[in-house]
């Protein structure tokens, strides 16, 4: 059967949902295989995780190029593997390292490239990818008709299933290339002990009619009751109230939760394109007219500081 | 010596036109006004900052598109770049990011730089590949997506933050970069700028002139195919109430567990 290889990406020793995806999707394609780099002490719970999820082989190599050089060690990696193995097709996760990872190994072997596909299926000229473009105004399918088929995907497009392997280890000696940039320092970021924004079925958000920094404390308590991650638009971003790195939008995160929950935001077509293929969306607004109640499910007209904590009380006592 | 600052930026259409598709699938750019990418903006100006803080620097930005991109070259220009290079040929339509990038590898060759600095993604097609891929034709390191940057004594440095953690990169020169919006406001042209600009050098290139073949590019030589392209039909809008009566949190919480949410 055609061999899948799937990049899969790891953090603090665990198997992120996101490779659990792609490793999922994989298995409509042909017979997966994973790639793990760099995950020092944690190579064998990685390796037996992705087995479980359906990896016939895992891949693994370590070592201290990884972590110090930027991106290009793991294309080193992917494509001496995919080279040697003669792969069907690669798969990465679609995030800022990942589709540069991609792109440099569609490079390398001389194969096109498609990036953040919402679904994939298997087609009679190899892998059809989905894709949502122009803020979620058009779906296109498209698949790579030179070489083999690079494709990352994003976040939260199936979902995990679990589907045991062999999961056979093969250890890998990576011929490094260097001419990469040096990671000088790394500061981990605290963790908020909330899900990741990306990878989140819930996202409550908050924008500019959140006030202030403290204001945040309302969205915080539902996302919480919820289980969910928190969002913020750009206006809250920049006007210093949360991190950008819980920014949805163009130029923040790109969002598919079951559901979103916006408050106090507009809705502005580059925020839009950060969460419009969300499966169900609702929004609390003071503003009738706000563009934001043209895509919801359901919508509040009322003030956030009074809708929310009502919302978070009624959730609480059920 | 000179720094020589090359900056990738591209004509877009505007993300607030009604986008769409042209009858061979490629993005049209003629139903809806184009536009510098704006967030080619952010890496225009860490380009002129970095040329303010060098002894001697040349800015000169650079362009793969159709005839109408000149408007592009002209709004970076009247920020303060000091001269642009047009690739604009026929046979360029279509091109996919892999054609592009060997495009704009051989016209920054060309140019010749010491620094590239481009956006941390276009607002049209939203790869954010094309440095990587600059890089990696060009055998260069690349820092990508930096929210601070710098250049001293040969080596560009900068700051990215990533989601899992914040990382200081390093590059010795020469090297390609892309910063994010994060970096820094850019400038308005100013209107003595904007004066300026129309007596600025603008380099019109075309394949031939690169040495590369036609069938290299375009939709012919992309390695991907759009098979189709479907407009998502509108989101029908569903219920909207008021909290007039204080009660919306409760609404909302009925219409949550109505979907099983709660
Ligand atoms: C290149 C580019 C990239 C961009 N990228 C992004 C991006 O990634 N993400 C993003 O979000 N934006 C992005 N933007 C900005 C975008 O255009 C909007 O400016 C931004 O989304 C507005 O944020 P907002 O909805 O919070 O603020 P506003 O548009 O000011 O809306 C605030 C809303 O809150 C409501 N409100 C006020 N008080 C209350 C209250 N007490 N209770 C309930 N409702 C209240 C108001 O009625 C209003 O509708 C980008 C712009 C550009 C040019
Ligand atoms: N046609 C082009 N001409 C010049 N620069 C480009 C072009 N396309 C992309 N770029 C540069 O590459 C960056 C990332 O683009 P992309 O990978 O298409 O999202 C942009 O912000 C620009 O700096």
């Amino acid at each position: 059967m055609a061999e899948i290889l799937v990049l899969v990406d790891h953090a603090d020793g665990a198997v992120r949902k996101p490779a659990l995806e792609l490793l999922t999707l994989a298995r409509r394609l042909g017979e997966p295989s994973a790639v793990v780099l760099g995950a020092g002490e944690a190579t064998a719970s990685v390796a037996a995780t992705a087995a479980e999820y359906g990896a016939a082989t895992v891949y693994v190599a370590d070592g201290a190029e990884f972590a110090e050089q930027l991106v290009v060690p793991k294309v080193d990696a992917l494509t001496q593997i995919a080279k040697e193995k003669e792969v069907a097709a690669v798969l990465v996760t679609s995030s800022g390292e990942g589709k540069e990872i991609a792109a440099r190994v569609a490079l390398r072997l001389g194969s096109g490239l498609i990036t953040d596909a919402v679904d994939l299926e298997a087609g009679a000229e190899g892998p059809v990818a989905t894709q949502s473009v122009f803020a979620a105004s058009y779906t296109t399918k498209s698949r790579v008709s030179h070489g083999v088929p690079v494709i990352t995907v994003k976040p939260n497009s199936t979902a995990p299933e679990a589907a045991p392997a062999a999961g056979k280890v093969e250890d890998v000696t990576v011929a490094f290339t260097g001419n990469a940039a040096k990671v000088v320092s790394r500061t981990a970021r605290v963790s908020t002990g909330r899900p990741e924004l990306t990878e989140s079925a819930i996202v409550v958000s908050g924008g500019r009619g959140v006030g202030a920094a403290e204001g945040f404390e309302v969205v915080e308590k539902l996302a919480d009751s919820l289980g969910a991650a928190v969002g913020a638009s750009r206006a809250a971003v920049d006007a210093g109230w949360y991190p950008h790195s819980n920014q949805v939008g163009q130029t923040g995160k790109q969002v598919s939760p079951q559901l979103y929950v916006a408050a106090g935001i507009s809705g502005a077509i580059q925020h839009r394109a950060g969460m419009q293929t969300s499966k169900t969306i609702v929004a609390v607004n003071k503003d009738p007219e706000a563009p934001i109640f043209d895509l919801v499910d359901y919508g509040v007209v009322g003030d956030l500081f009074e809708v929310l904590p009502q919302l978070t009380e009624e959730i609480g006592s059920r | 010596m000179t720094l020589r600052i090359a900056v990738c930026v591209k004509y877009v259409p505007d993300a607030t036109g009604d986008r769409g598709f042209a009858d061979d699938l490629t993005v049209d750019r003629d139903e809806v006004d184009g536009l510098l990418s704006e967030l080619d903006e952010y890496a225009v100006e860490q380009a002129l900052r970095i040329s303010e803080e060098a002894d001697e620097a040349e800015v000169t930005v650079v362009t793969v598109g159709p005839d109408d991109a000149k408007d592009a070259l002209r709004k970076a220009l009247s920020m303060g770049a000091d001269k642009a290079v047009h690739v604009n040929d026929e046979a360029i339509h279509g091109s996919d990011v892999i054609a592009t990038s060997a495009i704009l590898a051989k016209a920054l060759e060309k140019t010749g730089f010491d620094l590239v600095v481009c956006g941390m993604a276009s607002t049209d097609g939203t790869m954010g590949v094309l440095p990587a891929l600059l890089a990696e034709r060009l055998s260069l390191p690349a820092a990508t997506l930096l929210s601070e940057v710098s250049v001293e004594d040969g080596v560009v440095k900068g700051r990215r933050d990533g989601d899992a953690a914040t990382e200081l990169l390093e590059a010795p020169l020469p090297a390609v970069v892309s910063v994010t919006d994060q970096s820094g406001e850019a400038r308005y042209p100013s209107f003595k700028g904007i004066m300026a600009a129309k007596k600025k050098p603008v380099e019109e290139l075309e394949l031939d002139d690169l040495d590369i073949d036609e069938d290299e590019v375009g939709l012919a030589g992309s390695w991907t195919l759009v098979e189709s392209a479907d407009a998502r039909p509108a989101r029908t809008q569903g219920t909207i109430v008021t909290n007039e009566d204080g009660d919306g949190g409760k609404q909302l919480a009925a219409f949550l567990a109505s979907q099983k949410f709660i």
